[in-house]
């Protein structure tokens, strides 16, 4: 009897240890029953704007200089921010426009509308800026991205895309001569 | 007059004894081991979701980076829950009249959250950031298993102050290059505490054991 009662009282314990476990705080995207709308992580209200991404009408943010597509991308492309876009591409466009951007991606392999090929000439002489709004704003049957691709990712993206659509083309005679003995012995 | 005790009375009174003792120290046990228990720490365990969303599916069978969903995975202590519209990217147009995404759709027409349930959940006086694991080569799979052949999400391990203590305290057995952060097929290989050690000081990793590291 007092054994069973110990055991019960020992359960009890370690059952009921949750005050401060759940403390009247809120983590994000938590459930409130404090707004109506039940979320503790709110919308932006209308008419307002986040502080770390103020709306300006510069090329920058949104790829149109002088009434047209921008020529050139707005960021120093180095090294650096060619890597960044090809990790970039990989998560964001590869689903769908396949690793190469010939349209061969998973999600178009199951059913999803077939982009175009990438590297055809028309998205080639695209300006940097048009590419830019397509990510932004999305076109026709693809869903825009802005939500999640920050600015300067978009920019990367755009920047490696141009690297991706020149190396599908690109001959052998190209290449700096040290790195062609380096692609043959490759192959 | 005649003992009023049996000699055996002394034998019974000590095994009595003992026998407390021993039914103290197994209520303790048994107290530790329900609450070290898998039931108690809910680990391997699938929650039901309100839309049967599958990772085996999406980032196994698909090859969808985490990141695609998990957007502040890299630069933020919360990883992110993907909002409506990301799932609408493609379901707008694929399996669009299916059943299972209805609440998706739902979501999506009456600008109302979807209510996952939470697979983890620590306790609120613990704090835990995701970008400092990320940064200093941490993988995914290290901590939440293989998600990526999960049908339905579990956790994978006990998210007991020693399992984050047991790494903290050597880190160099878990940590790999940063690339591979991502990668879910990730093996340690052969020479990891090697590598482990040499990750250690290229990444400047710190072995974090005080309390208010993660009690703030
Ligand atoms: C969910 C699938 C999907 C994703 C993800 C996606 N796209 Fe697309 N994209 C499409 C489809 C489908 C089309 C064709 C749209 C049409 O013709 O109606 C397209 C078209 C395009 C075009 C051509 C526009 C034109 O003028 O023809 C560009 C450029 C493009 N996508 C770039 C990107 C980039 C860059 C990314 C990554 C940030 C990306 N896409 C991610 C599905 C996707
Ligand atoms: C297509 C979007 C998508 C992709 C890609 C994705 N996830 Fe998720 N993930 C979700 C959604 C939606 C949930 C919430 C439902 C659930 O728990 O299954 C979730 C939940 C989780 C959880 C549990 C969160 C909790 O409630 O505690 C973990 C851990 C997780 N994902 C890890 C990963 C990892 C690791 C990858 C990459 C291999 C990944 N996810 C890829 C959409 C995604
Ligand atoms: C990048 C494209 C993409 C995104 C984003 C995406 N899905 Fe899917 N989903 C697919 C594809 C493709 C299939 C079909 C899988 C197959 O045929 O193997 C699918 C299948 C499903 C299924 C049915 C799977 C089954 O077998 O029952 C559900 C449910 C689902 N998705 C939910 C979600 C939810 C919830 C989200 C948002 C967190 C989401 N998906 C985001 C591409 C996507
Ligand atoms: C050091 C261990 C560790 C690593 C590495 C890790 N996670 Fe987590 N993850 C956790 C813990 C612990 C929680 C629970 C956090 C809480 O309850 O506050 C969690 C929660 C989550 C959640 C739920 C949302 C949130 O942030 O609470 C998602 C989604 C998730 N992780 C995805 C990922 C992805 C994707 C990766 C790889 C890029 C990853 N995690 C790497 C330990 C880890
Ligand atoms: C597999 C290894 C591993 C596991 C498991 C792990 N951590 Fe860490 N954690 C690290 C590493 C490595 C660092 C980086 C230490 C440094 O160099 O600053 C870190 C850093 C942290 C930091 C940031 C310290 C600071 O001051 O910036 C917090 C907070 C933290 N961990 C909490 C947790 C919690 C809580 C858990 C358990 C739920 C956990 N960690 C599990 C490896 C791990
Ligand atoms: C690496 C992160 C980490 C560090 C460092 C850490 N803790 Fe914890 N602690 C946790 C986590 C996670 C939990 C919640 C899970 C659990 O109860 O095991 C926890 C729980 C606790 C609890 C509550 C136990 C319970 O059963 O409710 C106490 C008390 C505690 N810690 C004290 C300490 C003290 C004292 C130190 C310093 C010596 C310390 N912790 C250092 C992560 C940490």
């Amino acid at each position: 009897m007092k054994i069973s009662a110990t055991l019960g009282l020992a359960i009890a314990l370690v059952a009921c240890r949750q005050d401060m476990h759940d403390q009247p705080k809120y983590k994000p995207l938590a459930e409130s029953n404090f707004f109506a709308d039940g979320r503790a992580s709110r919308p932006i209200p209308e008419n307002t704007v986040a502080r770390d991404e103020p709306i300006v009408n510069d090329t920058y943010h949104t790829g149109n200089a002088n009434g047209d597509f921008t020529a050139r991308i707005p960021v120093t492309v180095d090294m650096a921010l060619l890597r960044r876009g090809e990790e970039r591409f990989d998560i964001f466009c590869s689903p769908c426009h396949g690793r190469l951007g010939d349209g061969n991606g998973m999600v178009a392999q199951r059913g999803f509308r077939i982009p175009q090929n990438l590297n055809s000439d028309r998205i080639r002489q695209a300006p940097p800026g048009y590419i830019f709004q397509v990510i932004s704003n999305g076109y026709g049957g693809m869903p825009d991205h802005a939500d999640q691709i920050p600015v300067r990712d978009r920019w990367a993206i755009v920047a490696y895309l141009r690297a991706l659509e020149l190396s599908r083309s690109a001959r052998i005679s190209d290449v700096p001569l040290e790195a062609q003995s380096q692609l043959e012995a490759q192959r | 007059m005649p003992q009023f005790f049996p000699r055996t009375s002394t034998t019974i009174a000590r095994l009595t004894l003992l026998g407390g003792a021993l039914a103290l120290a197994a209520v303790a046990c048994a107290g530790y081991l329900i609450v070290e228990s898998p039931y108690e720490t809910r680990q391997d365990v699938p929650r039901e979701q309100p839309v049967p969303f599958s990772h085996e599916h999406h980032a196994g069978g698909l090859g969808i980076d985490c990141r695609y969903c998990h957007t502040t995975v890299e630069t933020s202590s919360f990883a992110n829950i993907p909002a409506t519209k990301v799932c609408m990217n493609c379901h707008q147009q694929m399996w669009a009249v299916a059943p299972d995404i209805e609440p998706i759709r739902e979501s999506y027409r009456n600008g109302r959250s979807v209510l996952w349930t939470r697979v983890h959940d620590l306790p609120d006086f613990v704090y835990f950031d995701h970008s400092v694991h990320i940064h200093k080569g941490v993988g995914c799979s290290t901590c939440h298993g293989r998600v990526d052949r999960m049908p339905l999400t579990w956790q994978a391990e006990s998210l007991r102050m020693k399992w984050c203590l047991d790494c903290h305290r050597d880190p160099a057995k878990y940590v790999r290059p940063r690339d591979q952060v991502f990668n879910m097929a990730y093996t340690p290989p052969r020479n990891q505490e090697e590598v482990g050690q040499r990750l250690m000081s290229e990444y400047h990793i710190v072995r974090r054991t005080s309390c208010s590291t993660c009690h703030r």
